[in-house]
């Protein structure tokens, strides 16, 4: 089956690994990843801020890059829900661009949400060691209502073991623009959840959202927290 | 008591009240425990969503017509003996209750909880026209006695922990210093008796105000609501249009809901219900009851796009989960009405101009979404007002023309890549040239970006 791969800007730019990692993953489960060379990022960026115009030209271009039927796949909960939930309303007053949005709002797969609802992951019996943390992003949990699959994928690694966190969905501080505008409170916000993460005793934290996981993972080196933060893609490729 | 106008220094503020350890620990503490009570008053409770369906369809049926019920509200109060005022803004609410207060002689008033006589900063209007106004909810007695404003809609003191106010009461009442939460409410009951008895007046806010009957409905938990209404000869309310509900048949859902959502209680202590001043034969009751009805802004932000806040019932039960909210407290938003729901509020009510920062106060995370019980969309609410914000031109030119690049660069693969390259050289002079904030905090791009290798 071939799928669409939308990488994220974050991932683009900042953290090449983990798109590597969700490309050995789709093979492994049959899927053919086919990463479209002028995808750009979805515009959440410009539109959390208030940007509207701006974001507007970002799903525009998302849209025709991502044109057809084939799946889309991207390792983000933040980005599949601002496709999912906030593209149609960007193009309201054009009805053929209101129905490509949502056709690609159908289409568009959580990575997580894919490897367990269309590739059946978690059945595969794959690898891991030490013991994991989860922290549940808010775009993943709230919006996408994705909160089973990442546990399911995460307790099906066999030689691991899974310590729940406290207060897993609480936001980390992140919220895109919110770390640049409001630092302060962003770093408050992620020290609280890099504290949380060490509370569990785990030696690795994982999530969907590079984002967030960036923003841990800053808060973690400053308390010299020594867990090692790892995109969910990640942990699960090195398990193949 | 003023609260000044400090929504501009959102961000200052917000770093001055992290500074506070006490203020930190007491709002952790505080709204952990509203959250966990919170879901276990809610576990027992059949069909919780249907039940948040029912509360938002009533709330939408009001906002639907809110004019058609305000007057069927205003004749069936005005039939119970009830007199209405009706107040345009603030200042003529707080001109209309100074009068009817001087019109009778009243000196001494003691005062039930009412974030709307906040909003229009009523004690200091009176105050300054020679009354005596005594707060009697515990929480705003104590903050009264503070010089300070309330950081929380149901629980107005949630930043000071018990010792703090052992030690203000142990000053200023001349007790002996106990930080007991038991002691220091009998140590308030008993300096606010003598209040009650000799009071000219009562003031009070109203939680719902039922359109058929024309009743006002308070939910209070320490019973101070219940006495100001009805020991006091005078009973003033003022209530703000929407508080609205077509009947008290609609009440129950709301009795079921609120309390759950604020503090995790399964109901509070006291329903009151207050159709009119006291009849012949009544055996309490107000003898004049006049009742204020505060537009303030209400009817403009009903007619435009943000008219979804208006459903709000005021729980606080956003506040509670805010993760904002619980690092920065009350304070920080500075205006009346703090949290997701609060900003909104600051900004529609007092204007973009005086309260811009405080619609970046949000990590967009949903977690209010998720708990408020009538179901306001506050994380649109929230995208709507950036989107005001840019629109109206209060953004920083910085950011503008950064969001112009970012356009220009999302829409195109040639200058998008380009900027990639850019970042990857520029990344160490945005870290040395005051980019700590944002640079410091993230990783140097990567050498070579995903999509050279990518299938
Ligand atoms: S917005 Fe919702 S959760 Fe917040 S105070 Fe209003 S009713 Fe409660």
């Amino acid at each position: 089956m071939k799928v669409l791969l939308f990488g994220t800007c974050l991932v683009d730019t900042f953290f090449p690994g983990v798109g590597e990692a969700t490309v050995r993953l789709l093979r492994r489960f049959g899927a053919e990843p086919v990463f479209p060379q002028a995808q750009t990022c979805c515009g959440q960026p410009a539109w959390n801020a208030g940007y509207e115009p701006e974001a507007r030209a970002a799903a525009a271009h998302f849209l025709s890059v991502f044109d057809g039927d084939d799946p889309i796949v991207t390792p983000s909960g933040s980005c599949a829900a601002m496709v999912k939930h906030h593209y149609p309303g960007l193009f309201r007053d054009d009805p053929r661009m209101v129905a490509k949005a949502r056709r690609a709002g159908e289409r568009i797969h959580e990575l997580s949400h894919f490897l367990v609802h269309v590739a059946k992951a978690h059945e595969a019996g794959l690898r891991g060691k030490g013991t994991v943390t989860y922290h549940a992003s808010c775009h993943l949990t709230r919006s996408l209502g994705v909160r089973e699959e990442p546990l399911a994928l995460l307790s099906s690694l066999k030689g691991a073991t899974f310590v729940p966190m406290p207060d897993a969905a609480r936001c980390c501080g992140f919220g895109g623009t919110f770390m640049a505008k409001l630092p302060e409170i962003s770093c408050a916000l992620a020290e609280e959840k890099a504290a949380a993460i060490e509370a569990t005793g785990a030696d690795t934290v994982t999530g969907c959202d590079s984002g967030c996981l960036m923003n841990i993972a800053d808060a973690m080196k400053r308390r010299g927290t020594p867990v090692r933060v790892a995109h969910l893609a990640q942990l699960l490729a090195e398990g193949i | 008591m003023s609260h000044g106008q400090t929504s501009l220094r959102f961000r200052e503020n917000s770093v001055r009240a992290m500074g506070d350890d006490a203020l930190r620990a007491a709002m952790k503490h505080a709204t952990g425990t509203f959250g966990s009570k919170r879901a276990e008053a809610f576990a027992p409770v059949e069909d919780v969503e249907g039940l948040r369906d029912r509360a938002s369809a009533i709330r939408e049926r009001v906002l639907s017509d809110l004019s058609g019920y305000v007057d069927r509200f205003v004749a069936a109060a005005t039939r119970a003996g009830a007199t209405v005022h009706r107040a345009v803004d603030a200042s003529a609410a707080r001109e209309i209750i100074a009068k009817i207060l001087a019109g009778r002689g009243a000196k001494r008033i003691v005062k039930g909880k009412s974030m709307v006589s906040e909003e229009v900063e009523l004690n200091a209007h009176l105050e300054a026209a020679g009354m005596e106004v005594v707060e009697t909810d515990l929480g705003e007695y104590i903050i009264q006695m503070e010089g300070e404003t309330p950081s929380h809609i149901i629980v107005p003191a949630i930043h000071k922990n018990r010792r703090q106010v052992g030690k203000l009461f142990a000053e200023r009442l001349g007790v002996p210093y106990s930080d007991d939460p038991q002691v220091l409410t009998k140590i308030a009951r008993e300096a606010l008796r003598e209040k009650f008895l000799s009071a000219d007046a009562g003031i009070s806010g109203a939680n719902f105000a039922a359109a058929e009957t024309g009743s006002l409905i308070l939910f209070t938990n320490e019973g101070n609501g219940r006495m100001v209404t009805t020991v006091p000869p005078l009973h003033v309310a003022i209530l703000s249009i929407e508080k609205m509900i077509p009947s008290l048949a609609d009440l129950p859902d709301f009795i079921r809901l609120l309390p759950r959502s604020a503090t995790g209680q399964p109901i509070t202590s006291y329903v009151s219900v207050i159709t009119g001043p006291r009849k012949a034969g009544d055996a309490t009751g107000a003898k004049e009851l006049h009742i204020v009805l505060l537009d303030n802004g209400r009817t403009e932000i009903l007619a435009g796009e943000s008219r979804d806040i208006l459903k709000c019932i005021r729980c606080g039960a956003c506040m509670n989960v805010c993760p904002v909210y619980r690092t920065v407290g009350g304070h920080s938003y500075g205006w009346t009405y703090p949290g997701p729901m609060g900003l909104i509020l600051t900004a529609l009510l007092t204007g973009m101009a005086n309260s811009h920062p405080v619609v970046d106060a949000s990590t967009l995370c949903g977690a209010c979404v998720e708990v408020c019980p009538v179901r306001v969309p506050l994380v649109d609410l929230i995208l709507q007002l950036r989107r005001r914000k840019v629109r109206e031109g209060f953004a920083g030119p910085k950011e503008m023309r950064g969001m112009a690049l970012f356009g220009a660069a999302a829409a195109s693969p040639g200058r998008f890549a380009l900027g990639q390259r850019m970042a990857r050289i520029l990344w160490p002079f945005a870290r040395v040239l005051g980019g700590k904030d944002v640079a410091g905090r993230m990783p140097p791009p990567a050498r070579t970006p995903f999509r050279r290798s990518a299938p």
